[in-house]
């Protein structure tokens, strides 16, 4: 439980977005730009193995099969790719005809994986399946009633319905239901007849925030979402044309979620604003905030100081005044000792803690973009997660 | 202007001289409005530009929130999905105070580049504004960029007020000199004017 986060910095600025491949020995991720990058797990760390550039814009989302072992990207050039990995060891793109006329936002493969859904900032989502004939990839467009920028997707495990979060702060539940490649779905709570584009459901999130993350129980009989309002709703619904059997809402003191996931039918974890991930656990008659996976006000023996500042005060000089001192400090390292900085918060109320340094106390010195499942148990409950931020580190977790 | 200000929610400290309440106010909820992501334009294409300055998607733009801890001391934060904007209005007691504070802005928003964040013209009705946008959040550390402001909001309020003092005490010091001259040029009519013009330079080198 208690066992640090393993953290590899693989970037300077931020991570938009990444996934691993199916056995975790790869990780395809993005350094705030237009290009791809495919690290090899080596016994220190992660060496770059490929670069896939096709797109010109940033791109904001990348998800990978498990099973098939390809990569789908989409981008704020408005374009997706599917990479498949030739027997060479070379990753070929094939293009995706999106039909959208803004950015990508968001990209997720069904659980089969022979469909992935896009979210755009063209109020779509395009629901893209393989064509054999012509060896490319056509979308079908879910548009009503989507009123602004889908911000997240997420499959329900039944590969039919999906749902969408975005940011005229509702998240709905959609079939994306393609006749040809779809066997007709079991009956599920959330409808019966599905065809393409029937609205599951549609729920407001409690303040009126962007919707930034959706994301079915691993059942699929449960919808969790974030919004910017800084809270988490989980959603069960009752049957098809019945008011959802209960709407749990987990209202926090800290900033907003912008990503979550599911750890088993029971727990999600969020992360976001507050640098932290935090563990949340609950069911149908309510959900609560059961602890932070990254406390900064629990006791960890920090790493010593530096030791340059040590130095200069037992050096001997005429400059070796507390004045001298703090100015050369605040000129060299950043430091600033003066209390001014009343950032003494710390926990979940709002911003973490600083050190002397002027860095958070947390793993990560920036909004978390990204939290997924990296590891599962034997019992099929999620064992390890893994967590990318902006501030270009990436994490894995135990819970 | 006067619509965001009446639709806006005022707080007003019920201690206008206390700084602190005022500042923290100012830090807490510049905290919560730095929450910004990445958002490309729902409106044009392949663009990607601060939705506060467009304004041309309303969901993309939070209420903006006015703080003022005195009638002309108050911040304006207007939030966004991916920028916000902050705009200052200094305190003006007298005239002395307002020609201080316009050239004071003024020669930093002509140097709104080494300040990056700084907006090159400040919103009417408010002397300095500040654009933070997710680029700016990205590249630099969040809490610093808080930092940085109430830092700023309040040197500002001292550099003015120093400044004010020095120029009362530089008006007093040439005042003083010069009647000095005056009343030796009316007591000794005799006394050339040259000799008093240098009496007067050297009055301003001390």
């Amino acid at each position: 439980m208690s066992v640090a986060p393993e953290v590899h910095q693989l970037s300077i600025g931020p991570l938009t977005a990444a996934a691993f491949s199916p056995d975790r020995s790869q990780l395809a991720t993005c350094a705030n730009n237009n290009d791809v990058l495919i690290y090899n797990k080596t016994q220190d760390g992660w060496d770059l193995s490929a670069t896939l550039s096709e797109h010109d814009k940033l791109i904001t989302a990348i998800s990978w099969a498990p099973r098939t072992n390809r990569i789908v990207t989409c981008s704020q050039d408005r374009n997706a790719y599917v990479w498949t990995r030739e027997p060479s060891g070379e990753w070929k793109p094939a293009l995706v005809l999106l039909r959208i006329n803004r950015a990508a936002t968001c990209v997720k493969w069904s659980p089969n994986e022979d469909k992935f859904a896009v979210g755009s900032g063209a109020r779509t989502i395009a629901v893209c399946s393989f064509d054999e004939e012509n060896n490319w990839w056509v979308s079908k467009h879910l548009k009503k009633p989507l009123r602004s920028t889908v911000l997240s997707i997420d499959w329900h495990p039944n590969n039919v319905l999906i749902a969408a979060g975005s940011a005229d702060a509702k998240a709905r539940v959609f079939s994306a239901f393609i006749k040809g490649i779809d066997a007709k779905p079991q009956p599920s709570a959330w409808g019966e007849k599905l065809p393409f584009n029937t609205v599951c459901g549609e729920f407001n999130s409690p303040n009126g925030g962007w919707v930034h993350d959706v994301a079915f129980s691993p059942s699929g009989d449960a919808l969790a979402f974030a919004s910017h309002d800084a809270s988490i709703t989980v959603v069960y619904p009752a049957g098809p044309g019945e008011p959802p059997a209960a709407i749990q809402t987990i209202r926090s003191i800290s900033l907003p979620y912008v990503s979550l996931s599911f750890l088993t039918e029971t727990s999600l974890v969020a992360a976001g604003h507050d640098c932290q991930p935090v563990l949340f656990q609950g069911g149908a008659d309510g959900w609560v905030m059961t602890k932070s996976l990254d406390d900064p006000n629990a006791t960890k023996s920090l790493t010593p100081q530096a030791t340059g500042a040590a130095r200069a005060e037992g050096s001997v000089g005429r400059l070796n005044t507390v004045a001298f001192n703090r100015f050369k400090q605040a000129d060299t390292r950043g430091q600033s000792s003066s209390s001014s900085s009343g950032g003494s918060g710390g926990g979940l109320s709002g911003a973490p803690g600083q050190t002397a340094t002027g860095e958070l106390k947390t793993v990560h010195q920036n909004t978390i973009t990204h939290v997924d499942a990296y590891e599962w148990k034997n019992d099929g409950a999620v064992g390890k997660i893994f967590t990318i931020g902006k501030d270009g580190r990436l994490a894995v977790w135990n819970v | 202007m006067i619509p965001i200000a009446s639709s806006s929610r005022v707080y007003t400290s019920a201690q206008s001289n206390t700084l602190r309440p005022y500042l923290n106010a100012v830090r807490s909820t510049l905290t919560a409005a730095l929450t910004l992501e990445n958002f490309s334009s729902q409106v044009v294409e392949r663009h990607n530009y601060p939705e506060v300055e467009a304004g041309n998607s309303q969901e993309t733009l939070l209420q903006p929130l006015l703080i003022s801890r005195n009638e002309s001391e108050r911040v304006l934060i207007e939030p966004s999905i991916n920028s916000i904007r902050l705009s200052i209005c200094i305190k003006q007691a007298d005239e002395i105070e307002r020609i201080l504070c316009k050239k004071f802005t003024r020669f930093m928003t002509m140097r709104a580049e080494g300040f990056v964040i700084l907006r090159r013209k400040a919103i009417p009705g408010y002397d300095i504004s500040f654009l933070i946008t997710n680029f700016h959040s990205e590249t630099m550390l969040k809490h610093k960029l808080v930092d940085f402001i109430i830092q700023f909001m309040e040197d500002v309020d001292k550099e003015i007020s120093e400044m004010k003092l020095s120029l009362n005490a530089r008006a007093r010091i040439v005042a003083e000199s010069y009647l000095v001259t005056v009343s030796q040029v009316f007591h000794n009519p005799s006394n050339h004017t040259s000799s008093v013009v240098r009496k007067t330079d050297l009055e301003h080198e001390r």
